[in-house]
This record gives structure tokens, C-alpha cells and sequence, in this order.
């Protein structure tokens, strides 16, 4: 099946109280494959169709609100017009989950795969999750449940994936049984409801200057224990489907000397190159980052320590001069570590908030900068451009060279564009 | 201020307990005050309907004055005051609180009563009841 229909099975099997959704190229099969299972009756779910994406989410905030499991799938342009209501759904802690078709951003128009259209999201307090496949990205959706709902969490989750490279692609996908979804995830309850009578709440409050901090502060700290639940949730999955998830997959990475980071299906790509290098006797890796949102910064550094040279390959660009945004968090995360005990410590958060963070890690303060790899960018396939094995193992090829010599040249680059 | 810190307030700026309006005092915002006259009033009742903050006092089906805590001097009880009656008439807030020495206008105003949810108060009392839930 394609990554749609993996996604609208998965669905299915979730069972939400509420979907609202618009159609856009090329998520448009997921709610139309979902929208025959509400008519044929193999769903409760209140199928909502609303004028716009900003309506879509708007009424899924207002589901979730009123304590239903909501969600609601979307693309590019229509991704960029829930804008607005990405931030509204954070900050009110609705654990709404939404599956996010990868697609380039307008102008110049273009319906193909690059990830612009979530990235610009990647600061607004949802969850962000990649999927190489359609395997994966059934498998995150179902798990993207638990990990938006864990009562450590209590914030949204999109499940990502490639525009018509996983979307439209035709794969096998492993399925589970309705009974083993329905178990796995377990019946919902809300953590606040506006339909509960006996406790009557007022939602989307005035927050002005003498409150709105302490409530930004409240979703900041509800990131940390994010990492720690994917984990919990991954490996309970694998235990049910015998395939588990972490944080990322280090591919191969063990004893590596140049390593390539990506997100999504090109880390499948990456992987096939990986094969053939290592059989040529190049030690070669591959990071490929699941969960991007909340940034599990100090684990990938940590994962990445033995690696003499870094590409890290940006599916969107910034706009900023600095590089793509994995890139600039990568480049980020390898400075220092993030956070110490001194703004996130055990007695707040108790252990599992606590523990996504390294404690060794923490105790030594600053990085030894001396022994960072040496890290470079290319930003490739915007808008759908192909990327293919030969253009990565170039990329391979110039990591060698930087292992070799100690160095970059040129840190950011663009691959696969005409010059 | 409330001295409460992010992490004993309500998560996601949720209001837990009804009727916390009662507590955030409005009155401070008024620039005009009005100035109602008993003796003048012939318990029409029109500023009672058209009040927005429902600030008319009204006792033994009488109206009994206006609750300043909650008055943000719009003005509107004035206006629908009939014109021939006119028991009602605002004066600019600085002066009326001159003449009365601040009295009519004790409230503190500006405290949300966000953080003053009682968890108990909330608790509907039944077994297993989640109110703990939107807690941080």
C-alpha cells in the first residue's frame, strides 16, 4: 500500500471521536480513503468537512477541548494556513495528533516533496515526528497517540512524512490487528474536558502580562520528558509489532569515521550508499533523525562523538544565511549541552522528566571543543528534486577528504541544484 | 500580584473554579464614574437592562447603587436613564474621588484570580475524580 493509505488505516484502527479536514495535494488520499470508512460505517468518528485548513484545525482544537480524540491531516499551503491555530493548540495542551504530508512551500507553486512546510513549524510546540516510510509512517501515527496523550506530555504530535516519495509510493506494510491498535493505544481520557459539567472550566483565557509567562514556561518544561516517553512508547511498540523506535537511528554508526544525518526517506537512500562504502571498506554511517520536536540535541551529539566528519543533509532551507534547520540545531547542539539541572532538575520533573538528559553530559559543563567533528550542510531536493546514490555518495566522497586533511571548505552547500 | 510560580497555576491558562470574574475587579478601568440619585430614581430598571457588567445593585426590587469594583464607566446607564428623570450622570473619576476621599473606589483591581483556584473547592467530591489532571 502507499504511505496514504497506511496512514488512513492507521486511522481507521485509532477510531478518533473526531476528524476535521480539507483536502491538498498529496495528503488529499488520506482523508478520502478516511472519509469512506466514516460513510461505511467502520469508524464512530464525527467526520467534520470544514472550508479550510484554518478551519480544520480550528475545529480539532475545539473537539479536543471538548475532551474528544480529534485529529485532522494536511500539506504545505494548507499546513501554512493553520498557522494561526498550531500555536492555539500548544498552548492549550490538546493532544491532538496529525499526520503532515512533506510538500514544498509556494512561490514559485509546486506540489512536490521538500520538508519547507513543517520545518516553519518546527518552533510552535507540536511534536514532529519523521517517517523513512510508509511503514514507519503508519507505525508513528499509532504511536504518536500514546506519546501526545502520556499525561507527562499533553501536547500535539504531527507524524511527518515525503511527499509522494512515501505518500504516493507503493511499499509492503506490516499491519496490526484492530484489537492489538485499540490495546495498544487504550480508551481516551481527556485531561480536561469542556463537556464535563461537574467541573465547569473556562478555556482560551485573557493572559496578559501577570500569567502568560508562567504558562509559556509550563509548555516549555512539558517538552523535556517528550524524549523519554517516544522512547518508553517505541520500545513498548516494538514489543507488540516487533519493530522499535527510538529517537533516531544510527545506521551503521558504531565505528564510523564520516557519517550523513537525514530525515525521512533520503536516509533510506543514505543507507543504500552506506551499504556499498562499507563493503568498499569506507566506515560510513547514517543518523536519522525520528524525532525532531522536541531536538533530542545531546543525545545525537553523543552519537555522533566518534564521527571524524558530519554532512548533514537539509531538506528546506532558512533562509537566513546560517544553513538549513537540522544543520543549525545540529551545529547548535554540538556547542554545549542545552540544558542543566539548573533549569531542569530530577525534583521538578521527577525521574523520567529528568532523565532525558545526560547526566555526565550535564556535569562537565561545556563541550570539549577540541574533539567536535567537523560538520558541513547541503540543502537538496526542494521541491520534489531527486536525490539518488551517486549525489550521496559524492557527499561521502568530500567527508573522507575532510577526515583526512581536518578541512570543511566551504560549510554550506547546495546538492543537486544547477549551478 | 500573585507570588504563585508556573509550576502551581493551571496548565495551558485553564480557569478551574466558575465564577472567578466576581474576583477580577474592572472598576479601575473607569475614567467617568457614575453618579446615581436616589432621589431621583424611579426604578425603571433601563440601566439595570443595558448595564454590560451587570453593576447595577438592585435590592427589594428596588435599584440599590452601583458596585464601583465592577463599573468600567461606560456610560451607558446614563444614557438610557430617561431623559426627563435623569438619576444618573458621570463625572470624570479624578474629581469624584476628591469629593469622597477615595471611598467609592476601594477595589484593588487587576487580579486575575488565576492562581487562586482551590483544588478543593473544584474536587466534585467523586471517587477517583481527575481534577489533579490540569495541574501541572
Amino acid at each position: 500500500m502507499t504511505g496514504n493509505e497506511a496512514v488512513a488505516e492507521a486511522m481507521r484502527q485509532v477510531n478518533p471521536d473526531v476528524v476535521a479536514a480539507y483536502p491538498i495535494t498529496p495528503q488529499t488520499e488520506i482523508v478520502q480513503i478516511f472519509s469512506t470508512f466514516v460513510a461505511d460505517g467502520l469508524v464512530k468518528t464525527e467526520f467534520v468537512t470544514v472550508e479550510s485548513e484554518h478551519s480544520a484545525m480550528s475545529a480539532t482544537i475545539g473537539a479536543a477541548a471538548a475532551g474528544a480524540r480529534a485529529m485532522t491531516a494536511t500539506s504545505s499551503q494548507g499546513f501554512a494556513l493553520m498557522w494561526e491555530m498550531l500555536y492555539i493548540a500548544a498552548g492549550l495542551r490538546l493532544p491532538i495528533v496529525m499526520p503532515v504530508v512533506n510538500r514544498a512551500l509556494s512561490a514559485p507553486i509546486n506540489i512536490h516533496c521538500d520538508h519547507s512546510d513543517t520545518m516553519g513549524a518546527r518552533d510552535s510546540g507540536w511534536i514532529q515526528i519523521f517517517s523513512e516510510n510508509a511503514q514507519e509512517a503508519y507505525d508513528n501515527v499509532i504511536q504518536a497517540v500514546r506519546i501526545a496523550e502520556s499525561r507527562d506530555v499533553l501536547l500535539p504530535a504531527m507524524v511527518c512524512m515525503d511527499g509522494f516519495i512515501v505518500s504516493h509510493g507503493m511499499e509492503s506494510v506490516k499491519l496490526l490487528k484492530d484489537e492489538e491498535v485499540r490495546g495498544f493505544i487504550g480508551g481516551y481520557e481527556p485531561a480536561y474536558s469542556l463537556l464535563d459539567v461537574d467541573h465547569p472550566i473556562t478555556v482560551g483565557a485573557l493572559d496578559f502580562a501577570d500569567w502568560y509567562f508562567e504558562h509559556k514556561r509550563q509548555e516549555a518544561a512539558a517538552e523535556v520528558p517528550v524524549a523519554e516517553v517516544v522512547r518508553r512508547v517505541g520500545e513498548e511498540y516494538g514489543k507488540l509489532s516487533g519493530r522499535s523506535y527510538g529517537l533516531f537511528e544510527a545506521y551503521r554508526l558504531d565505528d564510523a569515521e564520516v557519517a550523513v544525518v537525514a530525515l525521512g526517506s533520503t536516509a533510506g537512500t543514505a543507507k543504500a550508499v552506506v551499504d556499498e562504502l562499507r563493503r568498499e571498506g569506507v566506515r560510513a554511517g547514517v543518523l536519522k533523525i525520528r524525532l525532531y520536536r522536541p531536538f533530542p540535541g545531546d543525545e545525537i551529539v553523543r552519537v555522533l562523538s566518534g564521527v571524524k566528519a558530519i554532512a548533514v543533509l537539509d531538506r528546506s532551507d532558512t533562509f537566513s544565511t546560517m544553513g538549513g534547520p537540522v544543520f543549525i540545531d545540529i551545529k547548535a547542539s554540538m556547542y554545549a549541552p542545552i540544558y542543566d539541572d539548573s533549569v531542569y532538575d530530577d525534583s521538578v520533573h521527577g525521574p523520567v522528566r529528568g532523565s532525558t538528559h545526560d547526566r555526565d553530559a550535564r556535569d562537565t559543563g561545556a563541550r570539549d571543543t577540541t574533539q567536535r567533528p567537523v560538520i558541513v550542510n547541503y540543502i537538496y531536493g526542494l521541491g520534489g528534486r531527486d536525490i539518488d546514490l551517486e549525489q550521496i555518495r559524492k557527499v561521502y566522497e568530500r567527508l573522507q577528504a575532510i577526515a583526512t586533511t581536518g578541512e570543511a571548505g566551504q560549510c554550506v552547500s547546495y546538492l543537486g541544484v544547477r549551478e | 500580584m500573585d507570588e504563585k510560580g508556573w509550576r502551581d497555576v493551571p496548565i495551558a491558562g485553564l480557569i478551574i473554579e466558575p465564577g472567578t470574574a466576581r474576583g477580577y475587579k474592572t472598576g479601575e478601568w473607569r475614567t467617568h464614574r457614575p453618579v446615581w440619585d436616589p432621589e431621583k430614581c424611579i426604578n425603571c430598571f433601563l440601566c439595570w437592562i443595558y448595564c454590560p457588567d451587570s453593576a447595577i445593585q438592585v435590592k427589594d426590587g428596588k435599584v440599590a447603587g452601583i458596585d464601583l469594583e465592577h463599573c468600567k464607566g461606560c456610560g451607558i446607564c446614563a444614557h438610557e436613564c430617561p431623559s426627563k428623570v435623569r438619576a444618573i450622570n458621570m463625572v470624570l473619576e479624578s474629581e469624584a474621588e476628591a469629593e469622597d476621599g477615595g471611598k467609592g473606589n476601594e477595589e484593588t483591581g487587576g487580579e486575575a484570580n488565576r492562581g487562586e483556584a482551590d483544588s478543593d473547592k473544584a474536587d466534585c467530591g467523586k471517587a477517583g475524580c481527575e481534577r489533579g489532571s490540569v495541574k501541572w
